[in-house]
């Protein structure tokens, strides 16, 4: 929708068609999220996005340097997927902030747009929509970027699909 | 960390939904027309015309039938109806009905072929006066022919279809009345165009149904109270006030870019009034945000570029590490 005033320019459809397809994916995704939630609520995968206090910074630092630099010299993953635990502390922060704060933000402000008369009518002097619209793009913007280094962290694995295929199946393929 | 999650939740919810109440009341403020002087007018032509508002103020009269020899209690016409209070709030307030009609009519019966004179145009009195330059008379009138209304003059449309001469209040545009002015505007075009038994005097239409054929129109109650009819309907002109030229439905905007997009059409229309006086906070077409909101129209620049470079550098970084990885599979 962003560049739908590009309408000539390929692969950049229209802004009516645009808004219908974005409403659209709107409506699958919200039917998606709490699909996604209840999930995580009635069964125990939920225990895997569990962030405890002890070592979480030094943790989390761990798993940057060995992205950064350890990867490259061959050391070993320091956080190794197990039963019990599937998430690194990178990836436990990163979807936390995705799935638990950027993506219902970006849901309740979607429905503030689409549904403009239940939106705060003026704030501060100022159209509520502002607001929600500024928070809607802010947090699908960001959305977008953690979607791209989450596609591209995936690529890490033993080989750069068997992430992918880890999806599929349901298991993780050891690097070693 | 549970718990700040929650409250950002609940504030956010409040803001976003939670406050139909409080929109209410700004809504309920957003109606109150100016009527400024409405009270303290007194027309110095208020007793001659009271003598017309006597029957024609109301829907009731009465009148001495001399020859039933009785008060006969009659139902005006609803077109012949002129309210005071209207009369009085509109810009022809100053008037005296015999400035317009005929002296005749002061005698009562009126006779038959007073039915027939010659309507005033609005030329008739603001063509070629200097007074009313700045209002460009001539400029509307020359827009008004080429529009699709103007075909519509041999079947009884006129100036006065639109603007009632004695009801008619000029409206101008500023943050503060924009939503009225919008409403007013609007319920000039509804007056016909959702009331088919006025729609049928120009048309063979059997007949109209304008929520349906809007049907398109995303957000339709958004739409309609927030633009006018003529933000779509007219040929955008910079010479005169407000644009008459009406153009033919097919020719009506519908490319939702045209107003939703950084070079919208509103800012030379719905905004002409102040679109000269730019707010200067980061905001493309920021003069909209003093009152309104229009999405795709109000993309704020900063953040355009602060995103670009969030890209960008996200990009980096994995050209980087790819670049890495691959040195490192080629040592292997």
């Amino acid at each position: 929708m962003q560049y739908t005033d590009k309408e000539h320019a390929a692969f950049v459809v229209g802004f009516a068609k645009a808004v219908r397809i974005h409403n659209l994916a709107a409506l699958l995704l919200t039917i998606n999220y709490l699909i996604y939630v209840s999930g995580n609520f009635l069964t125990g995968n939920g225990k895997h996005y569990r962030v405890r206090r002890e070592n979480f910074l030094s943790d989390l630092m761990k798993q940057l340097k060995f992205y950064a630099f350890g990867m490259f010299k061959g050391e070993k993953h320091p956080f190794p997927v197990t039963e019990e635990s599937k998430f690194n502390p990178l990836q436990k922060l990163s979807y936390i902030l995705a799935m638990y704060v950027a993506l219902p933000l970006l849901i309740i402000s979607g429905i503030g747009l689409l549904l403009p008369e239940i939106t705060l009518n003026k704030f501060f002097g100022v159209s509520g929509l502002i607001y929600t619209d500024v928070l809607h793009i802010t947090m699908g913007f960001f959305l977008s970027i953690f979607m791209v280094i989450h596609i591209y962290t995936c690529t890490l694995g033993a080989r750069p699909t068997s992430l992918f295929w880890g999806m599929i199946s349901g298991y993780h393929r050891d690097e070693h | 960390m549970k718990f700040s999650i929650i409250r950002i939740y609940i504030l956010t919810a409040f803001i976003l939904t939670g406050t139909v109440a409080s929109a209410g009341i700004f809504r309920e403020k957003n109606i109150n027309l100016k009527a400024e002087d409405t009270l303290s007018f007194v027309s110095p032509f208020a007793a001659d015309n009271e003598r017309c508002f006597k029957c024609h103020g109301q829907a009731k009269y009465e009148y001495a039938n001399e020859t039933l020899g009785k008060q006969v209690k009659a139902l005006m016409c609803s077109e012949r109806i002129v309210q005071r209070t209207l009369f009085y709030d509109s810009n022809h307030k100053n008037f005296s009905c015999t400035d317009c009609h005929s002296e005749e009519y002061t005698k009562f019966p009126h006779s038959g072929e007073l039915r027939m004179e010659q309507k005033l145009t609005c030329l008739d009195c603001h063509g070629g006066d200097e007074r009313f330059a700045q209002y460009h008379f001539e400029g509307i009138d020359s827009a008004y022919r080429e529009s699709i209304h103007f075909k519509l003059e041999d079947d009884g449309f006129s100036c006065w279809k639109c603007h009632n001469p004695h009801t008619y209040k000029i409206s101008v545009r500023n943050n503060d009345n924009l939503k009225e002015t919008i409403a007013y505007d609007n319920d000039i075009c509804l007056n016909c165009h959702s009331d088919f038994n006025r729609f049928q005097l120009l048309t063979d239409r059997s007949e109209i149904n304008i929520i349906q054929k809007h049907d398109w129109l995303p957000n339709q109650a958004a739409h309609f109270a927030n633009v006018r009819c003529i933000e779509c309907h007219t040929q955008i002109n910079n010479k005169i006030p407000v644009s008459h030229l009406i153009k033919p439905k097919t020719e009506a905007v519908k490319l939702c870019n045209e107003c939703h997009s950084q070079n919208s059409i509103l800012m030379a229309s719905l905004y002409k009034f102040e679109s000269k006086a730019q707010r200067k906070d980061g905001f493309f077409n920021g003069i909209i945000l003093n009152s309104s909101y229009v999405i795709g129209a109000n993309r704020n620049e900063y953040l355009n570029l602060l995103s670009l470079m969030i890209f960008i550098g996200v990009i980096g970084v994995i050209a980087v590490h790819i670049f890495f990885r691959i040195r490192k599979n080629n040592k292997i």
